[in-house]
C-alpha cells in the first residue's frame, strides 16, 4: 500500500487502496456538507446552553434562558383567568335572576357554557341536553330535583347517588327482585302506570286499573306523590308527563318496577369552580328556554 | 486534518476502541438524565397502588388497545389544562408498568378519567359507544359483559409488579383473587378485606351492575373509576382553577 500518492490527472491524493489497478481517490469532503455539520453542531451546543439540558451531581442544568414548562403554563393559565375575571367574578357574585337579565353576559354563558356542557355533560345527557337511555333530558323534561337555579348548581356540585359526601340520594325500590310485590300485582301497577301519561291506554283497559291504583298508592305515591307528578324532595320522577328516563313502554316500566332504579350523577365540585358551576346552571335554564 | 483518523484506520485495536468511544457518547447522554429521576420525580407519600381488580382492568385496556386511541397524560398546555384538569405528573404513573401516557388521541385523553362518569355509563358505553354518543366512532367491545373475568392468575400478576417496584405486600399477593372478587360485590363477604388492604378510598362497588358474576367489564370500569385519582398530588393548576 502506498502512500501519499498524488493522482495525476485530478490533482487529489489516493487512499492507497487499490483493486487491480484502480486507485481509491481521497477526495474532499463537499464544502456544503461541512457547512451543515457546522451550523448544526453550533445550534446544537447553543441550544444546550439556552434550555435545560446537562444532568449533574446534584440537579440538572436549567438552561440561560430559564424556560420551565410548567411555570410557563401556569402563567398562560393565570393571564387567560385574569381576562376571564371580567365576567367570571360577576356570575361568581351576581345572583341568578341580575345575569339572567344581562344580554351581554348571558352570550357568555351561552358561548362558555356550550363548550364545558359538551366536554364534560353531553356524555349523558346528549349534545342537545335531550338525554339517552338511562339519562334524563335536561333540556325538556320536568327536573326531579327542582327547576330554579340554585337547585340546578346544586344538583351539578354534589351529584346523585354519587360519591360527594352530600350527595342527593334516590333509590327506587326493587319491587319485584325483592319480593315486595308478586308478578300480577307488578303488572296491575304497571298497567296504571301506563295509563297515566297515556289516557288513550286509559280508556282502552278500565279493569285492573283500579288494583293497580290501590297498589300505586300503597307502594309507590310516597315517593312519587299522590298525584303521580313527581316530588323534588324525594327526587322521583313525574310518571303523568311524555318523558320517561328508563323508557316509558310497558316492558320498560315493568323493569324498572322489578329491580328498581338508581341512576347516578357524578358529583362536580372537584372538576369545576362555583363561578362554573353557576354558569352551567343557567346554560342548561338557557337550553330549556331555548326548547319549550 | 485527517491524520489520527488515518492511523486510527491502520490499526485494528485502535478503530475498535474509537467507535467504542464515540458510540457510547450516545449511551452517556440517554443514560446519564436517569441518575438524576429522584430529583425530576415529585414525591407522592398517599399514593394509592391499583387493586387486583383494578390490575385486571389495566390489563384489559392494554389488550383492547386503549392506548392507541387514548392517551393518559395531560401535557402542559393551557387548553389541555382548561379541557382534562391539572396537568399529569411523573409520579402518577410511578406504579403504571408499562406506562400508558400513549402519543395519540382519536378519543379523548382518559388521565382524570376517574369519578367523571358513572360506573353504569361506562357499562354502556363500552358496550356499545353509539348508544350514548351516536356520533361517536369508538368501536364496541360487547364481549366485556359477557366474559367472565379471570382471577386465577392475579397474585401472579401482583408478584412481578412488585419484582418491578410495586409496593405489594405478601397478604395483597395471597388475596388477590378474593380481593378481585370483594371489590365488585359490596355486599359479599370478601368485600371488607379489599377496603383493609388498599385503604378506605378504593371503591367497592358492582361496577358492572351485576353481582352474580366478576365480568372483565367489571375489571376494566373498576381501573378506569380510578384513573387520576390514586393521589392527591396533583400540578398547582387545580388549587389555582378553583379560586
Amino acid at each position: 500500500m502506498e502512500l501519499n500518492e498524488r493522482d495525476k490527472f485530478t490533482g487529489h491524493m489516493t487512499t492507497g487502496h487499490e483493486w487491480n489497478g484502480i486507485k481509491e481517490l481521497n477526495s474532499p469532503v463537499p464544502r456544503v456538507v461541512w457547512l451543515f455539520l457546522g451550523v448544526f453542531a453550533t445550534f446544537g451546543i447553543i441550544w444546550t446552553l439556552l434550555m435545560p439540558s446537562w444532568p449533574g451531581v446534584s440537579g440538572y442544568f436549567r438552561g440561560l434562558l430559564g424556560v420551565d414548562h410548567r411555570v410557563a403554563v401556569e402563567q398562560t393559565i393565570s393571564e387567560a383567568a385574569a381576562e376571564k375575571a371580567a365576567w367570571l367574578d360577576r356570575i361568581a357574585s351576581e345572583d341568578f335572576d341580575a345575569i339572567g337579565a344581562d344580554g351581554e353576559l348571558m352570550a357568555v354563558v351561552r358561548d362558555t357554557g356550550k363548550a364545558l356542557f359538551a366536554d364534560n355533560c353531553a356524555a349523558c345527557h346528549s349534545a342537545g341536553g335531550t338525554g339517552n337511555a338511562g339519562y334524563p333530558s335536561i333540556a325538556a323534561a320536568p327536573m326531579m330535583w327542582g327547576e330554579d337555579p340554585e337547585t340546578i348548581a346544586e344538583t351539578i356540585r354534589v351529584g346523585i347517588n354519587s360519591t360527594h359526601p352530600e350527595t342527593r340520594y334516590a333509590q327506587m325500590l326493587a319491587f319485584g327482585r325483592d319480593g315486595m310485590l308478586g308478578r300480577a300485582e307488578i303488572d296491575a301497577v304497571v298497567a296504571y302506570v301506563e295509563t297515566l301519561s297515556d289516557p288513550a291506554i286509559a280508556e282502552a283497559q278500565p279493569e285492573p286499573v283500579a288494583t293497580g291504583e290501590r297498589l300505586f298508592a300503597d307502594n309507590c305515591a310516597g315517593c312519587h306523590g299522590v298525584d303521580a307528578k313527581g316530588m323534588v324532595e324525594t327526587g322521583a320522577p313525574d310518571l303523568t308527563d311524555p318523558f320517561w328516563t328508563y323508557g316509558g313502554d310497558r316492558r320498560s316500566i315493568r323493569t324498572s318496577v322489578y329491580g328498581g332504579r338508581q341512576g347516578v350523577m357524578p358529583s362536580w365540585e372537584a372538576r369545576f369552580s362555583p363561578a362554573e358551576i353557576k354558569l352551567l346552571a343557567l346554560y342548561v335554564l338557557d337550553l330549556r328556554e331555548g326548547r319549550q | 486534518m485527517f491524520g489520527l483518523h488515518y492511523n486510527l484506520e491502520r490499526s485494528a485495536i485502535g478503530m475498535v476502541v474509537a467507535i467504542v468511544l464515540v458510540a457510547s457518547i450516545g449511551g452517556f447522554i440517554e443514560i446519564a438524565p436517569l441518575f438524576t429521576i429522584d430529583e425530576t420525580v415529585e414525591a407522592a407519600p398517599d399514593m394509592r397502588i391499583y387493586t387486583p381488580l383494578e390490575v385486571a382492568g389495566r390489563n384489559i385496556y392494554i389488550r383492547e388497545g386503549c392506548y392507541a386511541c387514548h392517551s393518559q397524560m395531560i401535557r402542559t398546555l393551557r387548553d389541555e389544562v382548561d379541557r382534562y384538569g391539572p396537568y399529569s405528573l411523573a409520579v402518577e404513573s410511578q406504579y403504571d408498568h408499562p406506562m400508558l401516557w400513549g402519543s395519540k388521541r382519536t378519543g379523548p385523553d382518559l388521565a382524570r378519567l376517574g369519578n367523571k362518569y358513572s360506573d353504569a355509563w361506562h357499562s354502556a358505553h363500552l358496550d356499545n359507544p353509539r348508544d350514548l354518543v351516536p356520533e361517536s366512532k369508538m368501536p364496541a367491545y360487547p364481549w366485556l359483559l359477557r366474559t367472565q373475568l379471570r382471577t386465577d392468575d392475579l397474585a401472579n400478576h401482583l408478584a412481578a409488579l412488585r419484582t418491578v417496584g410495586v409496593p405489594y405486600t405478601d397478604e395483597m399477593i395471597a388475596y388477590a383473587s378474593i380481593d378481585a372478587f370483594g371489590q365488585a360485590n359490596p355486599e359479599s363477604a370478601q368485600a371488607s378485606g379489599v377496603a383493609e388492604r388498599y385503604g378506605e378510598a378504593t371503591n367497592i362497588r358492582l361496577f358492572d351492575a351485576s353481582g352474580q358474576r366478576l365480568t372483565e367489564m367489571d375489571a376494566l370500569v373498576a381501573y378506569l373509576q380510578v384513573l387520576g385519582t390514586l393521589t392527591g398530588a396533583t400540578a398547582p393548576t387545580q388549587t389555582a382553577e378553583a379560586e
